[in-house]
């Protein structure tokens, strides 16, 4: 039976440790290409038979034709074994699974700023790079991205050797406490995008822990950004990721389906149980 | 519409039980119904409802997805069971019978389509029974069910010392073609259907007002202060969630059984603290939001997302199994009382 519930095999061609607690496994189909196609902000699910299956966010942008990259922090059965396993293991994946950013249509035009906090870089790096190859089609492109430390900054090196140097790119780093090595910006989100006094005309894509997106979000308010013009991303537990498994389920909407992107207005409609 | 002697019931079933495997209810020695496999000698139940629903049927409790593999790093996937027999599921209630049009927009019509429920359900034919006696905790009538106008692919009725029987769709006139049944007349049953509708009109629930309820009502009733009182004495059990009708919600978990893992789904309960909890945090941390969930699920955001229909459909069961005796009737009727 060919059911949504069935995984493809894909095989893990390649693993990038990025932090302590966090690696890039690079999946390819049984036959070396990529798994299918997808938008920046959609999901897929992988598992490990025997250990669990769990819907992560595609962190490879669409305009990678060779494989799909996933970022996954480590804290739970089924990131535990994908954390322990060798290049060349098996998986199964199967998706896409939701709505994606609207990069496509609302975003065009738009001056775009980024925010994102620890392993949330994950959603916004497939973005970040669509948009970069894309390039034509945005306006300016602002980063702040920030974590615990200096080691916890995932794509370090690819935001430095790559996102910094862009022309109209901007990358504002920070980390949570002071470091010897470390010449860039301390201090948390939120606090740095205040400070950063960003332009109310930009749209505005958030991603990270609650705490981060809670007080980015007031700071935003303040400044006079319109509930319109943000949008994140939320998480739920999810089974089927396919809109039945009522999980993810919140007021009429199901995140797996109608979301993981929602505009903040949207959200404003649901019940506060996220 | 066709009839017949109610002393050739058993005669019929065999004639049904040649072709297709058939199910019907049939109590256990604590007078507990359930949908079994005919044999000779089982004995329909005149109960009105079996103690689980009829979902079952079509959303097993527990059933195979896929089988894999595992040799080292490599995986490989092996097809899960074998396909299921064209089947008849007779003695459906009125209420049960709507429970498969509210799941079938879950399974059935959505995008994609769930192909094991859909399976079962194309391979089903639905034989409905009027109900006789309802009871006390029956209140199907509050979401228009008409219990003496049940459902299904061919509806049956008691009158006197005969069954009635009326095919509603193609799948119910192959069934019927070829099974040993009279000829009626079109209004033998009215004199059963008035008789039924007498019972209805009695029951104590009957005047259950789902007016304030629906699409669009979540801001309405979410933040009442009323499901702290009525969850408070909720100990989790998900026993409502069990034998409803219209749950469906599910997981699905891997069991390892040595030389090949079978990936299957189970029915779970959004009734518990695991069902929700996520290493980063748990969106459902105590049982009132557990509980507000499972009911404004079925009164209101069901209903927003498939044109008003309630995810209910008054079988009772919930109502007969809690063990602290709360139930949707307690949660619509203190609720609605407060939108008054």
């Amino acid at each position: 039976m060919n059911d949504a519930l069935i995984p493809q095999i894909g095989v893990v061609t390649q693993i990038r440790v990025e932090t302590p607690d966090v690696k890039t496994f690079r999946v390819v189909g049984l036959d070396g290409k990529k798994p299918f196609e997808h938008i920046p902000g959609q999901c897929a699910m992988l598992s490990i038979p025997g250990v669990g299956e769990a819907l992560f966010s595609i962190t490879s942008s669409p305009t990678v034709e060779e494989y799909l990259e996933f970022s996954i922090k480590k804290c739970g059965c089924v990131t535990d074994w994908l954390h322990s396993m060798e290049e060349g293991q098996e998986v199964t994946i199967r998706g896409p699974y939701g709505n994606g950013f609207p990069v496509d249509t609302d975003f065009v035009g738009k001056d775009l700023l980024f925010v994102a906090g620890g392993i949330g870089l994950a959603p916004l790096h497939s973005v970040i790079n669509y948009c970069r190859a894309r390039r034509e089609k945005y306006g300016t492109i602002d980063i702040v991205y920030g974590a615990r430390s200096m080691a916890d900054l995932v794509d370090y090196r690819e935001i430095l050797d790559e996102w910094s140097r862009e022309d109209g790119v901007s990358v504002h780093l920070t980390i949570d406490n002071a470091q010897p090595e470390w010449d860039g910006h301390v201090g948390f989100v939120p606090n740095y995008v205040t400070e950063l006094k960003p332009d109310t005309s930009k749209t505005v894509v958030m991603c990270g822990p609650p705490v981060m997106i809670k007080f980015t979000l007031s700071g935003l308010m303040e400044l006079g950004f319109d509930r319109r013009n943000i949008y994140t991303t939320l998480e739920l537990r999810m089974k089927c990721a396919v809109g039945r498994c009522g999980r993810c389920n919140i007021g009429s909407k199901f995140v797996c389906k109608d979301g993981p992107v929602f505009r903040l207005d949207e959200l404003d409609e649901l019940p506060n149980e996220y | 519409m066709k009839k017949l002697l109610k002393t050739n019931l058993d005669t019929l079933f065999q004639a049904i039980a040649s072709r297709q495997t058939l199910y019907i209810p049939v109590e256990d020695a604590g007078k507990q119904a359930a949908f079994i496999p005919y044999a000779p000698g089982l004995v329909m139940s005149g109960a009105l409802n079996t103690a689980r629903s009829a979902k079952d049927l079509f959303f097993p409790q527990v059933e195979s997805l896929v089988n894999f593999r595992m040799d080292g790093k490599h995986i490989e996937i092996v097809s899960a069971e074998a396909e299921a027999k064209p089947f008849v599921l007779f003695g459906v209630r009125a209420c049960d019978a709507r429970s498969f049009d509210i799941l079938d927009r879950v399974f059935y019509d959505a995008e994609p389509q769930d192909t094991f429920y859909a399976h079962r359900r194309d391979l089903g034919t639905v034989v409905t029974l009027a109900c006789g006696a309802p009871e006390e905790t029956c209140f199907c009538t509050a979401f228009d069910i008409d219990p003496a106008e049940p459902a299904g692919d061919v509806s049956v009725w008691e009158s006197g010392d005969f069954y009635l029987f009326r095919a509603n769709t193609e799948k119910g006139e192959a069934l019927l073609r070829d099974l040993p049944l009279e000829d009626a007349s079109d209004g033998a049953a009215d004199a059963a259907k008035d008789a039924i509708r007498k019972i209805t009109d009695l029951l104590p629930l009957k005047d259950l007002d789902l007016t304030p309820f629906g699409a669009g009502k979540t801001q309405t009733f979410f933040d009442d202060p009323a499901w702290a009182s009525l969850s408070e004495s909720c100990v989790g059990c998900g026993t409502c969630t069990f034998v409803c009708p219209t749950c469906q919600c599910f997981d699905i978990r891997d069991f390892d059984g040595g030389k090949e893992i079978r990936r299957y789904r189970c029915w779970d309960s959004c009734m518990y603290s695991d069902f929700t909890q996520m290493s980063a945090g748990q969106p459902r941390p105590t049982q009132k939001e557990r509980f507000r969930q499972r009911f404004m699920h079925k009164l209101v955001y069901y209903p927003d997302m498939h044109e008003g229909l309630f995810s209910c459909v008054g079988c009772g069961r919930c109502l007969q199994k809690c063990p602290i005796h709360m139930n949707i009737v307690k949660v619509i009727r203190t609720l609605g009382e407060e939108t008054k």
